[in-house]
């Protein structure tokens, strides 16, 4: 999966959790939660989505780590088979 | 024969738009089956049947809007006589409406009544499972069948375009607002209902501070071995502790009407669920009191994503017994909420804090959550609403109770 594979799958995801949200224009740096206005079940189910789609189970320890579109992608990459 | 009616989904409701029906003549039916979907202020809303029976006839067609009470269908009770031959014809004759599309329908006939409130898309269920299948937002289809209702053509015209935009683009312009929820109409119910609860009861609030502690480390343990699926949120606990707190004081559980308060048998927690980009409705979690905590989080995540879609059913909307409204992790410190009439309590909790806090005689952080209940003076007592308070309190500082 090349980065721009995982970045679209990450974009789709977090589209499906707040559709309205125009994410293109979206801050690589914002954070998620705060641009995203998206509450804990809201992430919960994007850290689901994400465990299927990409294999990447996230515990809740790391939740941090995925604040921003940036952190995220860092994140994910890292641990993605063939990255 | 029993008249299978419009119901009243909250006391600000006039009219509701039937949108889909999802049995038929000759099928039979039991308490508690979803047997329509019906277009409100609230959204598409999944309206159950409370009686045993066979749907004898289908009264009002797919696109119709009629005012609450009107008769829907005919339900022919379990045990009555079947009934006499032209009208057992007539039912095994092709449906008096026909079930798609919605181009067959009746136009919808002029209301007696006031105008009906400003409703949502219609759509056929044709249409609706083809979106269903292929992910497509019926929100973002134009309809081209009668009053703008969503045919199947205009849901594979609109599949036959996304599939030919590049995939990047199109996923953002597929999604849009939650389905059918008109958000100015809602916003009047929930003007008549708070008017109606500031006017009429008479609140009291008693407040207080927890130590999340306990709860937070029992969480964090718990969900560090469990898959995301499994995992649990504060949320889940909080429904918890108030249903058991709720069970053990009846005086907040249940309804006062008609000039008294009855209390409930049984306890279903309404969770208020802010809606993306306005508004927000509190259905039920039923018999919250008497679900595991997996069960409670199941049903909450349920909830939650049905709401956000645009989806519940009747029962969820009308019969909380007690409603919980909590700000989640991201909002502030506390909030004085207003009562859900009929409904005679509510509790809020606030967003969790690390906050200096008094153990033994050490000021130590500690995440701390702030409580409120407001409650019908008319059903108890500031005294009684403490002793509530307390017992929450209590509960969530010993999770592996709950």
């Amino acid at each position: 999966m090349t980065h721009d594979e995982l970045k679209r799958v990450l974009l789709e995801e977090i589209g499906n959790i707040a559709p309205e949200v125009d994410i293109a224009t979206m801050h690589e740096d914002a954070d998620l939660r705060e641009a995203l206005d998206i509450d804990s079940i809201s992430f919960l189910n994007l850290i689901i989505a994400l465990r299927s789609r990409l294999g990447v189970d996230v515990p809740e320890i790391d939740y941090p780590k995925l604040r921003s579109l940036h952190g995220a992608l860092e994140y994910l990459g890292a641990r993605i088979r063939n990255y | 024969m029993a008249e299978f009616r419009m119901p009243s989904l909250g006391a600000d409701m006039e009219a509701g738009t039937l949108v889909e029906w999802l049995k038929q003549p000759g099928e039979a039916v039991k308490h508690g089956d979803v047997i329509a979907v019906v277009e409100t202020q609230k959204g598409a809303i999944e309206i159950e049947v409370f009686e045993n029976g066979v749907i004898e006839k289908l009264l009002v067609p797919i696109g119709q809007t009629v005012p609450v009470g009107t008769a829907l269908a005919l339900i022919r009770s379990a045990g009555a006589p079947i009934a006499p031959a032209p009208t057992r014809a007539a039912a095994a004759a092709p449906p008096p409406v026909a079930p798609a599309p919605v181009a067959a329908a009746a136009p919808p006939r002029a209301l007696a009544g006031p105008p009906a409130p400003p409703v949502g898309f219609k759509s056929s269920p044709a249409a609706r499972k083809f979106a269903e299948e292929k992910g497509i937002d019926l929100g973002t289809v134009q309809g081209s069948g009668p009053d703008g209702a969503i045919v199947f053509v205009d849901v594979e015209n609109a599949w036959r375009q996304l599939q030919a935009a590049p995939p990047a683009k199109a996923l953002p312009a597929a999604k849009a607002q939650p389905k059918g929820i008109d958000l100015a109409a809602m916003r009047n119910a929930i003007a008549a209902a708070m008017a109606r609860s500031k006017r009429e009861i008479p609140h009291y609030y008693v407040l207080h501070t927890v130590d999340l502690g306990p709860a937070t480390d029992w969480l964090s343990l718990t969900n560090a071995t469990r898959p995301p699926e499994r995992r649990l949120v504060l949320g889940a606990l909080l429904v918890k502790a108030v249903a058991l707190a709720v069970r053990a004081l009846p005086e907040f559980n249940g309804f006062f009407r008609d000039g008294r308060f009855a209390p409930s048998e049984r306890v279903h927690v309404g969770n208020a669920v802010a809606l993306r980009g306005g508004g927000l409705v509190a259905p039920a979690i039923h018999d919250a009191d008497r679900l595991g905590l997996d069960e409670v989080m199941a049903r909450l995540r349920d909830l939650v994503n049905r709401v956000r879609a645009g989806r519940y059913r009747s029962s969820e909307l009308t019969d909380p017994t007690v409603t919980l409204t909590s700000l989640g992790d991201r909002g502030v410190d506390a909030l004085l909420p207003i009562i859900n009439p009929p409904q005679v309590a509510i509790i809020a909790a606030g967003t969790p804090a690390r906050r200096p806090w008094l153990i033994g005689d050490e000021v130590i952080l500690r995440p701390l959550l702030q409580l409120a209940l407001a409650a019908d003076h008319r059903a108890s007592d500031g005294h009684r609403g403490a002793l509530l308070i307390a017992d929450i309190a209590r509960r969530l500082t010993e999770p592996k109770g709950l």
